[in-house]
């Protein structure tokens, strides 16, 4: 799959500080519709929050962020722009959905509801509709026997796969994963991994990437950012980023990850 | 002193009729105490300070006033301000009032003890405000405020007999009307803590059913 469009996601001047922390400093960068981009970089160094920023959960001090021409945090009004409404916000963060360390599925639904929530309560689809389709995504995750179990009944692994289940079923153009295998032992990591390149591989969504599976990441995606101090400091694809690193941070990063594992 | 308990066994028929009056009150009360707290609770929350700190300001006075004061004021104030309740209700409505300040703090807990990650997913779903706490947040916090709330049902039960204040006659109050008849004010008030006593265990019997039932937090 290639890139269509260079400018589907923009960052623009995006800054981000807590308190007197500098997390983001004056970030500007693009990815194209259909990309996928892992970050990677120390710990600190910004890259969730960008994925933060994108599903609303962090708003940045200055800046805009673009999806497919539409600002998130502001709209045009006539030449001008202004800080978005609510209404605005929903309709553009509609596009994007995010998958988390810690899955965060709702503890209160069984599996298939987990994944028909959304679907149903947002999207309208009819309910058996939106059933047929959860079957078919956790069957595609490897948990068409669960449906009907509750999320404290499974393992780490298993709640990982549904929360990309559910993720999916509100078939998003941009897919966030935000270290969604840091919280799981390595061989249960692995069987995550699959399923999300078996999808890298299937679909067209656009994915953005927070992980430290230097593997999967040289795997999967088109191109890596690597990210130091708020800064990309190097934008490279896989190849180029992990066999001839450029920047002598980058080097000692990858160092460093490579030999933890 | 001499103490019989035939005269315990006579009071009870007046006894039953006050227990009618304790738990009407209970009940109305606790229903406006369920509802008025989780609005408290909502307001508190709001982002708009003009609403969270009058509304905080509101349910630290009421709680940290006496009821009896609030019972003396609602049974005094209202009908200058042209409400005509009966005592019954009044005193229902000041029980309401007073127990909604603790249950809206049982509520705020509640929903402060669901994790973060439960509105970060909601959020990354697109659900609206409205389905994120009615079918993600809420149905999490009730059940961590379920045992709380029930002990807040017996607590307002026991609290009935300040309503005595502003006339309505429930047990204690029927145990001094038959002590002011006979002179003999042990036997039936004896028997009023009786009936107290059994029916706010049969109360704690059926909170400790319901906890079970609905008590229950899946993690």
């Amino acid at each position: 799959m290639t890139t269509t469009n260079g400018e589907f996601i923009t960052f623009d001047g995006v800054h981000k500080s807590f308190g007197k922390n500098v997390v983001l400093d004056d970030l500007s960068f693009s990815v194209g519709a259909g990309e996928r981009v892992t970050l990677i970089g120390p710990s600190g160094s910004g890259k969730t929050t960008i994925l933060r920023m994108l599903m609303t959960l962090t708003r940045p001090d200055r800046g805009t962020i673009g999806v497919d021409g539409d600002y998130l945090y502001h709209e045009k009004r006539g030449e001008a722009l202004v800080p978005a409404s609510d209404a605005h916000i929903r309709k553009v963060r509609s596009r994007i959905t995010m998958v988390f360390q810690h899955f965060n599925l709702f503890p209160n639904m069984k599996v298939l509801r987990n994944v028909t929530e959304a679907p149903i309560h947002v999207l309208g689809k009819p309910k058996d509709e939106a059933e047929a389709r959860g079957r078919e995504l956790l069957e595609m995750v490897g948990l068409g026997d669960k449906l009907d179990a509750h999320p404290s009944q499974l393992s780490g692994g298993q709640q990982q796969r549904v929360a990309i289940a559910r993720a999916l079923a509100v078939d998003p153009d941009v897919l966030l994963l935000d270290e969604v295998t840091s919280a799981l032992d390595p061989e249960i990591a692995a069987e995550v991994l699959d399923v999300l390149r078996d999808i890298a591989k299937t679909t067209d969504v656009t994915m953005l990437l927070v992980t430290h599976a230097m593997k999967f990441a040289r795997d999967v995606s088109h191109r890596v950012l690597m990210f130091n101090e708020g800064r990309i400091i190097e934008d490279a694809s896989p190849e180029q980023l992990f066999n001839e690193p450029e920047h002598e941070r980058t080097k000692s990063f990858l160092r460093s990850v490579l030999d933890e594992t | 002193m001499n103490f019989e308990w035939s005269g315990v066994w006579d009071a009870m028929p007046t006894m039953l009729d006050g227990l009618l009056v304790a738990l009407a009150a209970t009940g109305i009360g606790y229903v406006i105490a369920l509802i008025l707290g989780l609005v408290f609770a909502f307001l508190r929350r709001s982002g708009n300070r003009w609403v969270s700190m009058p509304v905080g300001f509101l349910v630290e006075f009421i709680r940290s006033t006496p009821l009896l004061v609030q019972l003396f004021f609602f049974f005094y104030v209202l009908p200058l301000i042209g409400i005509s309740a009966s005592p019954l209700a009044t005193g229902a409505f000041a029980l309401g009032l007073h127990y909604a300040t603790y249950t809206s703090e049982v509520y705020r807990s509640g929903i402060d003890g669901v994790p973060p990650g439960q509105w970060e997913a909601a959020t990354a779903l697109n659900l609206s405000t409205r389905r994120t706490w009615t079918n993600v947040i809420l149905p999490q916090a009730i059940p961590r405020v379920v045992p709380a709330l029930g002990n807040y049902v017996i607590a307002m039960f026991k609290d009935t007999p300040q309503l005595l204040a502003i006339t309505v006659v429930e047990m204690l109050g029927g145990a001094i009307a038959i002590g002011s008849e006979t002179f003999r004010y042990s036997e039936p008030i004896a028997a009023a803590g009786l009936v107290y006593l059994v029916v706010a265990l049969l109360m704690a019997w059926v909170a400790r059913i319901v906890e079970r039932r609905y008590g229950q937090v899946r993690v």
